[in-house]
């Protein structure tokens, strides 16, 4: 039996009379690849952001390594080793790769509040938040200004921004959303490429990659889990079909 | 007989309701578009200096020169929102803040340059002046009539916003911008005639305040900070929550002068940061 | 400073970010240039050094921190009073002074800064409006300690150092305003450089993905806003100290609404444009005193609305882009 590295227990979560999560109970064990997919407006994006504190859910709990972080703020949560990233790129547009992620680094490491000494000094920094750009094949483009990134490369800066935290478990909603279909295989291969320690979750609309990358699948559907389980499963599942493989087939 | 206490109350309402029609504009229209529009005020005073003008210049009716205020404030404000306004919606605030500070100081220098600094006389309409006394207490008829007009202009506002065509597309542009953009609504139209209006009221505002506060080219500063007050406690958007916070500032600055003379104005901007810190989206606000 | 030899090519690019260019040495140069061309203008030139130092302090959090305040001049004041309130009451020694007008400053930015970090945008700004108005009244109303609108009397400063006496012809007022600035520059300089003024950076840039790579942004807020307001105490503080004199301007509203057009005419975010811009409002000043304070603002006005409209970044911005221009040619 694997660790068990993120949970949820029965979390709620409504605004006014439309509710939004119900009863969500997740469990991630270590090293998992778990895709979650379900219609729009299912509350995936919800989900993700009811995890990491960004909203705070109406009843429920969630734990990470076994601590209850339902309490905590964001960025406690993520010092405790849970990232995420954004469907909608939420980056640092006048700052340069290499500037943001050794931001990141820099406060995982405690010396963001450093002002008394150059930036310039902490090389080992530097070159962790290097390294990680090199890593997601960055490295070339990593002086350039964020905004001025093509589109795809902005994508892949998303994901180096979470692992400049050192995650033990990563979110990441949509992490090809935009991205023309044929480039999306290269952010998944970017993503598949991550250590084995690392657990995974990531939304996903493209049934193709999920069933090439997630070695589980959660369905959501109106804010509650659907069913859940091994891709195989989830593909025979005629349920399944019905509520989101079938109408977006049409759709 | 009735303590003074009523007596400071009446004036206090009295000067709220002034408080009302010069700020509900903003309210409204800072709901809609986000837009922090300093030089509110300027508009005001264009209304004030007009309605001076035409009643000690040329003889005028001042009943007949609110209109008038209303529509130079109004006009005048459609074309400002045309030459800069339109193009900052999407700017930060800091710009907005900037460009509409600037305005403001533009129009102080010139209503110096043409009217000087001191404070515009004006003589007010023998109907309106004196007083009527109730129960001992002497209320003033100008303060009554300004009560008056603070009603219809309200009564006026609710029925346009709850009951017509359109006001409910300013109420679904307040609500969610990008879902009235989506039913079909103009949002920017929208809100070039909400500002129109606006800034009319505002104009008919600065006329009416010259008999209860004075006008000089200051004008422009001074209410805005009142005005920025009462639209941030009574939070952004709400006619009901304008109305209330013009009514507390107006009877917590009153009673303030009143009682606690050597205080100045400490007590409405306490008011304030403490509404502030505890409701940050104001009074009534929804967000 | 770290070994070359060592040293890989990512860090060599961060360090040489904050390299002193020519036109850096060139510009600290040119501030000895009063003392032989315009001896005649000391005094100016000094009010010029302490106002460039208040500017600066603002564009701590305006610039680089991206928190708007229209109520600076609350720490500007309470720096100017605390500094002739020291010299009337305990001693006229300057630097002493000094310390004890940035303390004191700086006690209150922490206290505020509470408040501050956890707003954004119109609350924001009406919170710093309203503080600064507060901060005004109070120093309106205690007029047994500050003499309300006729001014604190009485203040006598000492010579600097038991030295050098604050003369008529603003020679010492210059120097020491200078050096104050100076080393508060390179101060400011070293920060905007460190791993603390990138995040300060970070929040400007997009607070909403800060807490998602762990940072506390509101404990970085509150920390720029308490250096930020006793900066600008030092900045009040010298003010009092070369005029011997405080006054209830410098802690009203006009003076936060001055700076601000200042450090938005020079350039935000790019530690001389606050610099530049106090050293252009405050000459156009002096050139037009003559004219009623009322026409001046016309042009501050006029000014604020071509800033915005057509130089987004300032004079620096817009330079730094025709310069950019030309040089790819």
């Amino acid at each position: 039996m694997t660790e068990i590295v993120l949970s949820t227990r029965r979390l709620d979560k409504n605004f006014g009379s439309l509710v939004v999560a119900r009863n969500i109970e997740l469990n991630l064990p270590k090293g998992a690849r778990y895709a979650l997919i379900g219609p729009n407006g299912a509350g995936k994006t919800t989900l993700i952001n009811l995890m990491t504190g960004m909203l705070k859910p109406n009843a429920g709990q969630i734990f990470l390594g076994g601590e209850d972080v339902t309490a905590l703020e964001p960025q406690e949560r993520v010092r405790r080793g849970l990232a995420r990233t954004f469907q909608i790129n939420t980056l640092f547009p006048g700052l340069n790769a290499l500037e943001a992620v050794t931001l990141a680094v820099c406060e995982r490491r405690n010396i963001a509040g450093e002002f008394w000494r150059n930036v310039a000094v902490h090389r080992e920094a530097i070159e962790e938040a290097h390294d990680i750009l090199a890593k997601l094949r960055l490295g070339d483009s990593c002086y350039q200004i964020t905004r001025e990134l093509p589109y795809g490369r902005q994508r892949l800066l998303e994901i180096a921004l979470a692992l400049a935290t050192k995650p033990k478990v990563l979110l990441l909603d949509e992490p090809a959303a935009g991205v023309p279909q044929e480039e999306s295989g290269e952010v998944f291969e970017a993503v598949a490429s991550l250590s084995d320690d690392l657990t995974l979750l990531f939304i996903e609309h493209d049934m193709h990659v999920v069933f090439r990358f997630a070695s589980h699948i959660i369905v959501l559907v109106s804010g509650a889990i659907f069913t859940e389980g091994s891709p195989a499963a989830i593909a025979a599942d005629p349920g399944v079909r019905e509520v989101y493989l079938g109408k977006r087939k049409h759709g | 007989m009735l303590p003074p206490v009523f007596g400071v109350l009446f004036d206090g309402i009295a000067y709220g309701m002034l408080l009302f029609v010069l700020s509900v504009g903003l309210s409204v229209t800072l709901g809609l578009m986000n837009f922090v529009n300093l030089a509110h005020c300027a508009f005001a005073m264009l209304g004030g200096y007009l309605t001076a003008t035409l009643v000690n210049d040329f003889n005028w009716s001042f009943f007949a020169t609110l209109p008038l205020a209303f529509i130079a404030a109004a006009t005048a404000s459609i074309a400002f929102e045309r030459v800069f306004y339109r193009r900052l919606y999407r700017a930060g605030d800091l710009d907005q803040v900037l460009l509409t500070i600037g305005i403001a100081f533009v129009s102080v220098a010139i209503a110096a340059y043409l009217f000087g600094t001191a404070q515009q006389p004006i003589q007010t309409p023998p109907l309106l002046r004196g007083a009527i006394d109730f129960l001992g207490l002497s209320l003033g008829k100008y303060r009554l009539f300004l009560i008056a007009i603070a009603l219809v202009v309200t009564i006026l506002l609710v029925v346009g916003i709850e009951y017509t065509r359109f006001g409910a597309q300013v109420r679904a542009a307040v609500d969610n911008q990008r879902m009235a953009g989506g039913l079909g609504i103009n949002v920017e139209r929208t809100f070039a005639v909400t500002f129109a209006l606006g800034s009319g009221l505002a104009g008919l505002g600065g006329a009416l305040a010259i008999e209860i506060v004075g006008l000089d080219p200051n004008f422009s500063f001074i209410y805005l900070v009142y005005v920025l007050i009462i639209v941030s406690v009574g939070g952004l958007g709400s006619i009901a929550g304008s109305l209330a916070a013009a009514i507390l500032i107006g009877v917590s600055d009153i009673a303030g002068k009143y009682y606690f003379p050597e205080l100045g104005a400490f007590l409405i901007y306490l008011v304030m940061v403490v509404i502030l810190m505890w409701r940050p989206s104001g009074l009534f606000g929804r967000r | 400073m770290v070994p070359t030899d060592t040293i890989s090519a990512p860090q060599l690019y961060l360090q040489s970010l904050s390299r002193w260019s020519a036109t850096e040495i060139a510009f600290w140069l040119a501030t000895l240039l009063p003392f032989f061309l315009f001896p005649n203008y000391l005094s100016l030139a000094s009010q010029i050094a302490i106002t460039a130092l208040f500017a600066l302090s603002l564009d701590l959090i305006l610039g680089y921190a991206g928190v708007v305040s229209l109520g600076h001049a609350a720490f500007f004041g309470i720096g100017a009073y605390a500094a002739g309130l020291f010299s009337k009451f305990v001693w006229g020694e300057p630097i002493s002074g000094l310390l004890v007008a940035a303390l004191l400053a700086g006690l209150a930015g922490y206290a505020t800064s509470f408040i501050i970090c956890r707003f954004r945008h119109l609350t924001l700004i009406m919170l710093t409006l309203g503080l600064g108005l507060l901060a005004f009244e109070v120093a309106n109303s205690a007029h047994w300690l500050t003499g309300g609108s006729d001014g604190l009397q009485g203040v006598r400063i000492w010579p600097l150092f038991g030295i050098f006496k604050f003369d008529l012809y603003g020679y010492t007022a210059y120097s020491y305003s200078l050096a104050v600035l100076f080393l508060f520059f390179l101060g400011m300089r070293r920060l905007v450089h460190s791993p603390f003024g990138l995040a300060l950076r970070g929040i400007r840039e997009n607070l909403v993905r800060m807490p998602a790579i762990g940072a506390a942004s509101r404990a970085h807020i509150r920390k720029a806003y308490t250096i930020a307001a006793a900066v600008a105490g030092i900045a009040g503080a010298l003010l009092t100290q070369t005029t011997e004199s405080a006054a209830l301007e410098s802690i009203s509203f006009q003076r936060s609404a001055d700076v601000l057009v200042m450090l938005v005419l020079g350039g935000a975010g790019r530690l001389y444009g606050g610099l530049i811009g106090a050293i252009i409002f405050m000459i156009a000043r002096d050139q037009f005193s003559g004219i009623a304070p009322q026409y001046w603002y016309f042009w501050i006005g006029i000014l604020l609305i071509v800033v915005v409209m057509l130089l987004p970044n300032g004079i620096l911005g817009g330079l730094s882009k025709i310069f950019a221009r030309w040089s790819r040619k």
